[in-house]
């Protein structure tokens, strides 16, 4: 998940990079309290989304009383999938030039990338797409870091953005962050930069997406689960992601629609009792299909799992096997002995078979 | 980066009970096994064979990481400066930096790295390091095709598919699912264009990154032919599913993009994993019928 603004600009703040004073609000009250010290002041919604601009989540207010009627309109509402509960009051900032500066990890390189847009702003994808000289690259050799004459040779408009890059690459190596990005990095009619907008993603944050997770979903992200639930009636367990959205294609090729994404690959191959509880505990499931080839994740003890919460719950829908590799005349002996099933031979034929069972 | 009986493979973290279970395989199926790495028990005997402290005290060609995700770091370093030819990093969640740190130490050595979140590599009848179901004969068999895949459950499917058709493999290469993958689909098919016992490439991709695009560009360059699977058709947009790299991240990482780029390169493109022997079979006729 990305790191709410408030918490990224303090990040930057405590490195020494500049960021507008603000101050975190809870109320109308507490945003007209502290636009007073500010004059015109902007009211921004503290969701982790991007395009909160465009969605209506940063006001603009002449005055203080302007700011807490501003706070009161976005308080509780919704921009971008999520519900705002805070916002960040900041002075209006007298803005010349707007440039974007970020750091990210290159898989191109395999090493950091720092990047440059002489010109930012909200709509920096669409102008990066449209120009590709807009965005500059600076690879950086991750033993040594950034040089300073390749920074200043990469901000020839803005001299000043090279020793805020060189400190935002401290922020990346710092905080360990997958992506470090001020979007805009404003240029103020005084000469001084600002980082006006901040986006800090730390690394292991992964994100299901902009949505909010279900109850399902959530409870299958306590137990270590990758769990998505889907519209139709087609039940899916496999292991591991590649083969788990193989099963999905599958069921979709056969003119079915799946019920869900999960996967017990990794590691989590010991919770199928676990994910499959959960699974079974889905509204409208008419088949389920099993599909299970394994490579690290045993098939055997992935069976074992299946095999216990299928005789915990015994529910009164169709269920059928694909198992092979690690572990396979284990597991299929297993499913004969305990479930009376015969694991079908190709995983398409178990696929459809789950499909023309739900229809 | 298709590894032979001849490679000499040391394995970090070889007394875990994973990794015991993998490389008694790995033994089992002829693959020289030299030792095991373990700072804390240098000196002792495991599954047969010596654990030392260090890479630098054996002799090794491959290092094989079995370490969890916090050690790998160290463990390659170690890996690296005792002059390891290859890594191969089977951990996933491996912190973003240290990868990072582990490629620039390998870049500079000249190492080439497998992985992180790799599944290993696979070949057929000779050897194999990592948690390929290699022992198993329903599933790999000494054949001509090379496979290509970012996943290990996936590729067991793929591979199972050709062995059921008749078609073995010539070697499999598991490019992983990290986010920041050392050898990539592009590097892996340089090394089966150029080894003489392949006669035709699977590619088994997904969706998110680039790496089918480039391996598109790339399959335009070869002379043997290229038959993929690509998973996520169906995904719903902007889920993360699983791996790191398999989200849709904006244009061109989606499923028809990539299919369209490897189609447009000659690739032939399965609609699911078991239409690929088929394919093969064809691409391989026809490429026999363009060299008479």
């Amino acid at each position: 998940m990305t790191l709410p603004e408030h918490q990224a600009k303090a990040i930057l703040a405590a490195a020494g990079l500049p960021v507008p004073p603000g101050v975190v609000c809870a109320n109308a009250g507490e945003a007209a309290a502290a636009a007073v010290r500010f004059g015109p002041a902007v009211v921004k919604a503290q969701v982790p989304a991007g395009g909160r601009s465009k969605a209506g989540g940063i006001r603009f207010a002449a005055d203080a009383a302007a700011a807490g009627r501003a706070a009161a309109a976005l308080l509780g509402g919704t921009i971008a999938g999520h519900t705002v509960g805070a916002m960040l009051v900041e002075p209006r900032l007298d803005i010349v030039r707007e440039t974007y500066a970020a750091v990210v990890a290159d898989p191109a390189t395999r090493g950091p990338l720092i990047l440059f847009g002489p010109n930012g702003g909200i709509e920096i994808e669409a102008i990066a797409a449209a120009d590709s000289g807009a965005l500059r690259r600076l690879p950086v050799d991750i033993l040594d870091g950034p040089a300073a004459d390749a920074l200043v040779r990469l901000v020839p408009e803005v001299p000043q953005a090279a020793g805020f890059l060189a400190g935002l690459y401290r922020v990346w190596r710092e905080q360990r962050a997958v992506l470090v990005e001020v979007n805009p990095l404003a240029l103020l009619a005084c000469g001084a930069l600002v980082a006006v907008d901040c986006k800090i993603v730390p690394d292991g944050a992964g994100t299901a997406g902009d949505g909010q997770p279900t109850a399902l979903e959530r409870q299958a992200h306590a137990l270590g689960l990758q769990f998505i639930e889907l519209d139709g009636p087609v039940g899916v367990l496999a292991n591991g992601a590649g083969l788990t959205m193989a099963t999905l294609d599958m069921v979709r090729h056969f003119g079915g629609r799946p019920a869900n994404f999960l996967e017990i690959g990794g590691d989590a191959y010991t919770r199928a009792r676990a994910a499959l509880l959960l699974l079974l505990g889905k509204p409208g499931l008419k088949s389920l299909v099993v599909n299970f080839c394994g490579a690290y994740a045993r098939t055997d003890v992935m069976a074992e799992g299946v095999v216990a919460a299928w005789q915990a719950l015994a529910p009164a829908i169709p269920l059928f096997f694909s198992v092979h590799g690690t572990g396979e005349d284990e597991a299929v002996a297993l499913i004969r002995g305990q479930l009376g099933l015969t694991p079908f031979e190709r995983a398409e034929d178990a696929v459809r078979a789950a499909v023309e069972a739900a229809r | 980066m298709i590894l032979t009986r001849q490679d000499r493979v040391l394995v970090w973290g070889v007394t875990g009970r994973q990794a015991s279970f993998w490389t008694g395989h790995m033994i089992a199926g002829g693959t020289r096994v030299v030792g095991g790495v373990h700072p804390a028990r240098a000196g002792e005997s495991h599954l047969g064979l010596p654990v030392v402290g260090s890479g630098r005290d054996l002799g090794f060609d491959v290092a094989l990481l079995f370490v969890p995700p916090a050690a790998v770091l160290a463990a390659a370093a170690d890996a690296i400066e005792a002059g390891a030819r290859l890594l191969v990093i089977l951990a996933e969640h491996v912190p973003l930096h240290d990868v990072l740190f582990v490629h620039a130490l390998a870049g500079r050595a000249g190492a080439r790295v497998v992985g992180p979140n790799t599944a290993g590599l696979v070949t057929p009848g000779a050897a194999f390091a990592g948690i390929m179901p290699a022992f198993n004969d329903r599933v790999f068999r000494p054949g001509a095709v090379g496979v290509v895949s970012r996943s290990g459950s996936l590729g067991t499917l793929i591979c199972l598919e050709l062995v059921r058709a008749g078609l073995g493999q010539s070697a499999f290469i598991g490019i992983g699912g990290d986010p920041v993958p050392g050898i990539r689909s592009t590097d892996a098919l340089a090394a089966l264009e150029a080894d003489p016992r392949t006669r035709a490439v699977v590619l088994v991709g997904e969706i998110g990154g680039t790496l089918e695009q480039e391996a598109a560009a790339f399959a335009l360059t070869m002379t043997k032919p290229v038959v993929a699977f690509i998973a996520g058709a169906g995904a719903p947009p902007g889920r993360r599913m699983g791996h790191a790299g398999a989200i849709i991240d904006g244009t061109g990482a989606g499923h028809a993009a990539k299919c369209a780029a490897l189609e447009q390169a000659g690739v032939r493109v399965a609609a699911i994993p078991g239409e690929v022997p088929a394919l093969v079979r064809a691409a391989l006729t026809s490429a026999e019928g363009e060299g008479s």
